[in-house]
């Protein structure tokens, strides 16, 4: 501890980067210690992967099946349900933002720390990704082995490349998902969750969008989940390049640009708010 | 400072001259100002009213929890608000922790308005609460890491200054790294309590810290609380239902009752006030206490509205 001459000068303010950082670890510690919750993500989600994907082997096996490339309707529910994985994932991690320090009780202390809003968020959405990938890349290596699938054509590259470009424009839509359990502390975060079903069910997840009736087709264009499924589908069952998918990339930095800043902006008028009517503390 | 102001060029050297003029505002400045503060709940607009079967539902009456509080704490001095759970205590720890906005009135730190400036009213403050409030899976060590981070420390500091600030507290270093929920409600406290001096804040909020501890943590927080005024000239707002806590540690005190300050002074000033002739070390705080605000620290209970519905 310091004197009282000494801490009048205001304390040196840390580099962005460890402000970050700080949250990234927090969330690591805490995706440790909730180890067995974890465990059950991951079988939920090789149980979905497996169960949806395995549709596509019935109807192999059906008279239905003698027009269907069935070997690209693997890979197009492959993809869906492991792409819905990263993205249900990202939007949990980082719609959880408020909802995790509520349950902890710490929603005060953290909120009180003299952290800028968009690092705090910034740290949760790179932990968000990163846990999100670890996990969608173990259950791709479990269950890949169940299914026959001809990945030579894949272009790896670029669907990397949709998925991390698409993976910030989730973000900005995971913050907006955030904002309720801050403004609606008892049933804010059942609203989020309704809409990631809902994005669940215009995106094109297990089916292509065009079956949608057409109301509900109006939503798919607003989706980010909806161009990346598109383009990632397109880059590894087609074999697309980047330059072939640059439509499904200019549409998602697009949202990127308009949902990353709108979510923060939002954000911040929401915590004014709730800082107004007594909504930052532990219990509701 | 003129010359800072003469010589920028870049926006860099610009924000430099920023700070030192905040600087040398916050060195001529109280620690502490609060100034006809007021804050209700309650009341306000209500959404789900729209809703066919929300229509007939009771509208929530507005309350005021923080009514017209006014006062100033001095440079290096321990200033006590004591008041029944429910009397405006807490609510006004938050505003001043930035946590809350006033809906009228000033809150000052060493100058700096705590709405206006929050994020550097942040930086020069910290907070031990009644509820320890931690990440309760995680290891003390891994908490204070995570919450000096937060504010500006390495971890290499942390893991310096951490462990003789809980050895001063009577906490056992070891402990530190076991889950906070492995400990006991008194060792939890001892580990908030050295989560808030470890940032060195320049203003310190104690809101009720000994509340449900056993007395012999209650005896070590008091006396490190008491070792940090006497060493470090630390300024700090305490808040406390406990009266004998209050006079063994505050320079000062105000009264709370009702969200309103109804009394303020040194505990021999409010001793003196309600004497009327009788000695004044014959009487002690609660009594003070009882004739200043018409009613017991036990009775004066109010219950800030729990958001319902929301």
């Amino acid at each position: 501890m310091v004197g009282l001459a000494e801490q009048l000068r205001f304390p040196a303010r840390p580099g962005r980067h460890a402000l970050v950082w700080a949250f990234i670890e927090r969330q690591t510690n805490l995706w440790k210690r909730y180890w067995a919750w974890e465990v059950v993500w991951l079988v939920y989600g090789v149980v979905n992967t497996l169960a949806v994907t395995l549709i596509a082997n019935q109807v192999d096996q059906s008279s239905v099946g003698q027009s269907i490339d069935v070997s690209r309707l693997v890979l197009f529910l492959l993809i869906g349900t492991l792409v819905w994985a990263f993205l249900s994932a990202v939007l949990d991690d980082i719609s959880l933002v408020i909802s995790w320090e509520r349950w902890e009780g710490t929603i005060e202390h953290t909120l009180m720390a003299p952290v800028e809003r968009w690092l705090h968020l910034s740290g949760m959405v790179l932990f968000g990704i990163m846990h999100a990938t670890v996990r969608t890349l173990i259950i791709f290596a479990i269950a890949l082995p169940f299914f026959s699938v001809h990945l030579g054509q894949a272009d790896w590259f670029a669907a990397t490349v949709v998925l991390l470009v698409g993976s910030f424009s989730v973000a900005g839509l995971a913050i907006f998902a955030g904002i309720l359990p801050m403004l609606y502390p008892e049933r804010g975060q059942q609203m989020s969750m309704m809409i990631q079903a809902f994005v669940l069910l215009v995106s094109g997840v297990y089916y292509e969008v065009g079956v949608l009736p057409a109301w509900l087709r109006m939503f798919s264009y607003v989706s980010p989940a909806t161009y990346i499924l598109d383009g990632i589908r397109s880059a590894i069952i087609d074999g697309d390049s980047l330059i072939d998918v640059w439509q499904q990339l200019a549409a998602l930095a697009a949202f990127g640009v308009v949902l990353i800043p709108g979510g923060l902006a939002t954000f911040a008028a929401a915590e004014r708010w709730a800082k107004k009517t007594g909504r930052l503390k532990r219990q509701g | 400072m003129g010359r800072d102001w003469v010589m920028t060029s870049s926006g860099e050297f610009q924000a430099a001259a920023i700070v030192s003029w905040a600087e040398a505002a916050a060195r001529t400045s109280p620690p502490l100002r609060v100034t006809g503060v007021v804050k209700s709940f309650g009341g306000g607009f209500d959404p789900t009213r729209a809703l066919p079967w929300r229509r007939n539902a009771k509208r929530e009456v507005p309350r005021r929890v923080v009514d017209d509080v006014s006062f100033e704490i001095r440079r290096g001095e321990i200033f006590g608000v004591i008041g029944a759970n429910g009397s405006g205590k807490s609510t006004l720890i938050r505003m001043i922790s930035t946590l809350l906005l006033p809906d009228a009135g000033e809150v000052h730190v060493f100058g700096l308005d705590a709405v206006r400036d929050s994020m550097r009213v942040r930086s020069l403050i910290n907070r031990v609460s009644a509820d320890p409030s931690f990440f309760r899976t995680m290891t003390a060590l891994e908490n204070l890491l995570f919450f000096g981070r937060v504010y500006g420390l390495t971890p290499g500091e942390v893991k310096e200054k951490a462990p003789e600030i809980l050895r001063r507290l009577g906490f056992e270093w070891e402990r530190a790294l076991e889950p906070m929920s492995h400990l006991s409600r008194g060792q939890q406290q001892k580990v908030a309590v050295a989560r808030s001096f470890l940032t060195s804040p320049s203003l310190m909020l104690l809101d009720e810290p000994t509340t449900g501890l056993d007395p012999r943590s209650k005896r070590d927080v008091q006396g490190f609380v008491r070792e940090v005024q006497r060493d470090h000239d630390a300024s700090i707002l305490l808040t406390t239902h406990d009266m004998e806590e209050a006079e063994l540690l505050c320079d000062r005190i105000a009264f709370i009752s009702g969200g309103r300050i109804v009394a303020e002074g040194t505990p021999l000033e409010l001793r003196q006030k309600v004497a009327g002739g009788r000695p004044v070390e014959q009487i002690d705080m609660e009594d003070v206490f009882m004739e200043l605000t018409g009613r017991s620290v036990e009775e004066d209970e109010i219950v800030e509205p729990v958001t319902v519905g929301a």
